[in-house]
């Protein structure tokens, strides 16, 4: 996050488009497992996968069109009051969604509880405005917005489902075992969310590891086949 | 905010003061816009889950209508709004919903509970049979209790076995009930009037306990008084009539 | 024990219903600040002391927002509540107790973003509190979340003596740790029923 202000702040000029201009929030720099941040919904709300989704959905919509306006206004706001400014305005989308999903569905509203509302210190959002919306035009921020909230329901999604399955044997309500299964209760329970994270991030660890190693072996190959040529 | 150290001239000053104004602004039109599309989707969304409630608790219900129970009086709701211009809401409303057959004959009362749980509040819906003075069933409208645990209030069968017939009859003066509402712990009801806990969840059932005996010691005399006028469905009477009709029935 | 006595407020929030470990708010300080066992101390006070204060504000702000009916600029007044509050308490430690703000220094601004903060706000309201109740309410939420800190912290120094494969390195680890933390917490359900 830190070397990314960084260089975003030495190099003046826009980002051109590209599909890692989307991508990369879904894999490379997913907000959840590689950067760590807003942690509290992902562990809050994930014990069933279909409040997962509507989680990721409410924050992409925030994530989306607060940083819209934010870049919007980025020429317009001074560099004194941006924080507030940005708050303000993230809290406008939030008070918006929750109103929302209220209309929508209020059985959804009940099993989210404050956590629609607690989006605004969700601090990918304001990272986000910060980082990247108060310093490139509307196209990239609409598509590297749209990426960061895929790759936030993205992670939501892997726990929430994970989740669901062992702690209640279902799958978006959907029964997937006979009723012989005996639930797995504490994975929806607060240590499931801790425990199910921590695996995600175990995985993705062995996974990156895994590929360090291979390359480093593929690089041996390849030297000591050079030296071979060589000698 | 370290910011603020920066040249705090005056056209600096007036462009934070331009930011700040338009983005209020803004967002002030954003959130009274949403708030007033969405008020009515909300009120039917609310609406639609008490009535689902209702006529899943009262099976054989055909007919619903909805009073207010505002002090010791019971109106219905249509003279609400009237009600608030005459006083000035000192009076706490309550809405009472009265289920009929379809002979038109009062089968059910329901009215509204909450008391705060193991969480957070936790709201339900339960019925009430005049004939047997008893509470007939429950179902829970809102609540935050840990799953697997406490939100058992709603599932657990055994639990809510409590509600076919709980006792909530009244003192020979109808003014309190002859027995108060309570939870006890799982295995050990004996009585009518008394809610087997579920074991492991005991906050959340004696959270039900209470705010029945709460609700029921409150509303079953005022319901017992008026429960002539609720049988007699004198409801399709011209509004300016029935404030008349109402005191009449309670000078009885 | 009645679910609105003030001890059972204050017992349920900082233990049972521990806001890290129960409620998952409050993560990010929870895994950012909890490596040593004096930095977790001291945001730990700056947090309780944060949250006094921004409960106490919210509780006039929503007494102003609810006799003028206008329910629904509820959060935005809050988040700005809580902004200035952490500025408000910014200034006045700089001023009369400079060695605690050098202290506290890096910490105070984080604290706009933790939402133990404004969960407190918004739980205090949905809940109803009182006055008092609110205040017993934000001190035993605060209490909750030092303790969960340092526990955490007493932890992860211990761990550094130890010798772990290198796939758990960093944040899978300390989830794992947060795990068996809040399944410990699981042991105090319900107590004061």
């Amino acid at each position: 996050m830190n070397n990314k202000q960084e260089s975003m702040s030495n190099t003046d000029q826009y980002e051109q488009i590209s599909s890692d201009t989307f991508l990369r929030g879904l894999w490379k720099e997913n907000p959840v497992f590689v950067m760590l941040l807003g942690m509290c919904p992902v562990l809050a709300v994930t014990n069933s996968a279909i409040n997962a989704l509507a989680m990721g959905v409410a924050s992409t919509f925030v994530l989306l069109s607060s940083n819209a306006l934010v870049s919007l206004l980025r020429d317009f706001i001074p560099k004194q009051v941006r924080i507030a400014s940005y708050i303000i305005i993230i809290a406008t989308f939030v008070t918006m969604v929750d109103y929302a999903i209220q209309a929508i569905s209020l059985d959804l509203y009940n099993a989210l509880g404050a956590f629609i509302q607690l989006i605004v210190v969700n601090c990918i959002i304001l990272g986000r405005a910060e980082a990247y919306a108060s310093k490139q035009p509307l196209p990239q921020v609409l598509l590297n917005s749209l990426g960061m909230g895929a790759g936030f329901t993205f992670a939501l999604l892997c726990l929430g489902s994970v989740r669901e399955i062992l702690g209640t044997g279902s799958l978006f309500g959907l029964m997937l075992f006979s009723e012989n299964f005996q639930p797995w209760v504490i994975m929806i329970l607060p240590p499931g969310g801790f425990f199910v994270l921590g695996s995600w991030l175990l995985l993705f660890n062995y996974l990156a590891m895994r590929k360090k190693q291979n390359i480093s072996l593929n690089q041996d190959v390849t030297l000591r086949q050079e030296s071979s040529d060589a000698g | 905010m370290a910011a603020f150290n920066h040249l705090k001239n005056n056209s600096s000053d007036w462009l934070m003061l331009r930011a700040l104004v338009l983005i209020a602004t803004i967002s002030g039109l954003l959130v009274v816009m949403s708030f007033s599309l969405s008020k009515p989707y909300i009120e039917s969304n609310k609406q639609q889950a008490i009535d689902k409630a209702l006529f899943e608790l009262v099976v054989n219900a055909s007919d619903k209508k909805e009073f207010i129970i505002a002090g010791d009086k019971i109106l219905p709701a249509s003279e609400l709004m009237q009600l608030k211009q005459e006083q000035s809401s000192e009076a706490e409303i309550k809405p009472l919903y009265a289920l009929y057959n379809k002979q038109e004959k009062l089968i059910s009362l329901a009215l509204q509970a909450e008391a705060s749980g193991y969480q957070d509040k936790i709201q339900i819906l339960y019925t009430f049979d005049p004939k047997c003075q008893c509470i007939r069933g429950i179902k829970v409208l809102k609540m935050a209790e840990t799953p697997g645990i406490g939100d058992k209030i709603s599932s657990d069968k055994d639990f809510l076995q409590n509600f076919i017939e709980l006792d909530t009859s009244l003192n020979e003066d109808w003014g309190t009930l002859k027995n108060k509402i309570v939870s006890v712990k799982h295995g050990k009801k004996r009585h009518l009037w008394e809610i087997d806990s579920i074991s492991g969840a005991t906050i959340s059932s004696s959270a039900v306990a209470r705010m029945l005996n709460q609700s029921a010691q409150q509303f079953v005399p005022i319901i017992m008084k008026h429960l002539s006028f609720l049988q007699s469905k004198v409801l399709h009477r011209k509004p300016g009539q029935q404030g008349k009709a109402v005191l009449e029935l309670s000078h009885e | 024990m009645q679910a609105d006595s003030l001890t059972y407020i204050f017992l349920n929030s900082a233990i049972v219903n521990n806001f890290v470990l129960a409620m998952f708010l409050g993560i990010c300080p929870f895994l950012g600040v909890s490596a040593k066992k004096d930095t977790a101390i001291s945001m730990g006070l700056a947090v309780i002391f944060v949250m006094l204060v921004s409960s106490a504000t919210a509780y006039g702000v929503n007494a102003i927002l609810m006799a003028f009916n206008i329910e629904y600029l509820r959060l935005i007044c809050y988040i700005a509540v809580i902004a200035s509050a952490v500025q408000l308490v910014e200034m006045t430690m700089k001023k009369y107790t400079p060695s605690l703000f050098r202290a506290l220094g890096i910490y105070l601004p984080l604290i706009t973003t933790n939402c133990a903060i404004l969960g407190v706000a918004l739980f205090q309201t949905s809940r109803e509190y009182n006055f008092i109740q609110s205040m017993v309410f934000s001190l035993g939420a605060g209490t909750g979340f030092t303790l969960a800190l340092l526990l955490m912290a007493g932890l992860r120094q211990q761990l550094e003596l130890a010798k772990i494969p290198n796939v758990s390195q960093g944040a899978a680890l300390t989830l794992m740790l947060a795990g068996l933390l809040s399944l410990a917490f699981m042991g105090f359900t319900g107590m004061g029923a």
